[in-house]
């Protein structure tokens, strides 16, 4: 029996980049920029991906390990105003399961040289992760993640 | 800020810094175990495996009981699996994301020389 449970969380990431805010904004809204460097996993095959951007637009891509479970995003672009700001609404499915739904908001900076990207997401994260593909699976991913992130806190 | 309380992951992330410990995570994501057949493939003493054990129960990660003169031990998936984890993860993909958008930004940049790209 899935245990139900919805957990709130607000985190935010900055980054200042090297470039001017046209050009962090230009890697965010077209097709080719964004595939390009945003996608979690690049080694996973693509099934299925639109990306219409404008208010209103829907960005929705089908990915995951080749046989595995599928991972899927659908967005709506809620506002968009030139190289300054973008905020969507996503949601986030393993298979059938909804994980989580979220919003999230780009804010670009100018900043002495360069840009300040400053990310805010707002989410709510759901049961259905618990189970996904049985306890074997759910604790290697676990693992691995754990593994990645012990990596990156050594790193910095 | 994420708005959970980062301890239990803290002592998840010790538990795991250790290469014993992952391999007996490991052993333990495949089915329940005893101490002794945890203890086989490691070339330590018994003693030196239950204190290792020790750590994994303390950090959440694992649970034991002792049945008769056995005591088994199993995964504890909700450690692993909470929506915290899932949490801690969205982030962290984040962070790689915006780092290879940097690394984008970079590669793509029409006024550096070209012998600096990529």
């Amino acid at each position: 029996m899935t245990v139900r449970n919805a957990k709130h969380a607000t985190f935010t990431i900055e980054r200042v980049y090297p470039a001017s805010p046209a050009r962090v904004f230009a890697a965010w809204s077209s097709k080719e920029a964004k595939t390009a460097w945003a996608y979690c996993h690049p080694e996973w095959p693509v099934s299925d991906h639109v990306f219409d951007f404008r208010e209103g637009g829907r960005e929705h891509l089908v990915t995951g390990p080749a046989g595995g479970t599928r991972h899927v995003f659908d967005a709506v672009f809620h506002d968009i105003v030139p190289d300054q700001r973008i905020v969507y609404a996503y949601d986030m499915h393993l298979d059938e399961r909804r994980i989580s739904i979220s919003l999230a908001t780009l804010e670009f900076f100018a900043v002495a040289g360069g840009t300040r990207l400053v990310l805010t997401e707002q989410g709510v994260f759901l049961d259905g992760y618990d189970d996904i593909a049985g306890r074997e699976e759910g604790t290697r991913i676990g693992l691995d993640n754990l593994e990645r992130q012990l990596k990156q806190q050594r790193a910095a | 800020m994420l708005n959970y309380q980062a301890a239990p992951l803290d002592l998840a992330f010790q538990a795991l810094a250790d290469p014993t410990r992952r391999l007996m995570v490991e052993r333990l994501s495949r089915g329940p175990a005893s101490v002794s057949e945890l203890a086989q493939p490691l070339e330590m003493t018994l003693s030196a495996v239950v204190q290792h054990l020790a750590v994994l129960e303390a950090s959440g990660l694992v649970r034991s009981e002792k049945v008769g003169r056995v005591r088994t031990c199993r995964i504890e998936p909700t450690a692993l699996h909470s929506a915290e984890r899932w949490i801690s993860e969205r982030r962290a993909s984040w962070e790689r994301r915006l780092d290879r958008l940097g690394t984008f930004l970079a590669d793509t940049d029409p006024t550096s020389e070209p012998r600096r790209r990529k």
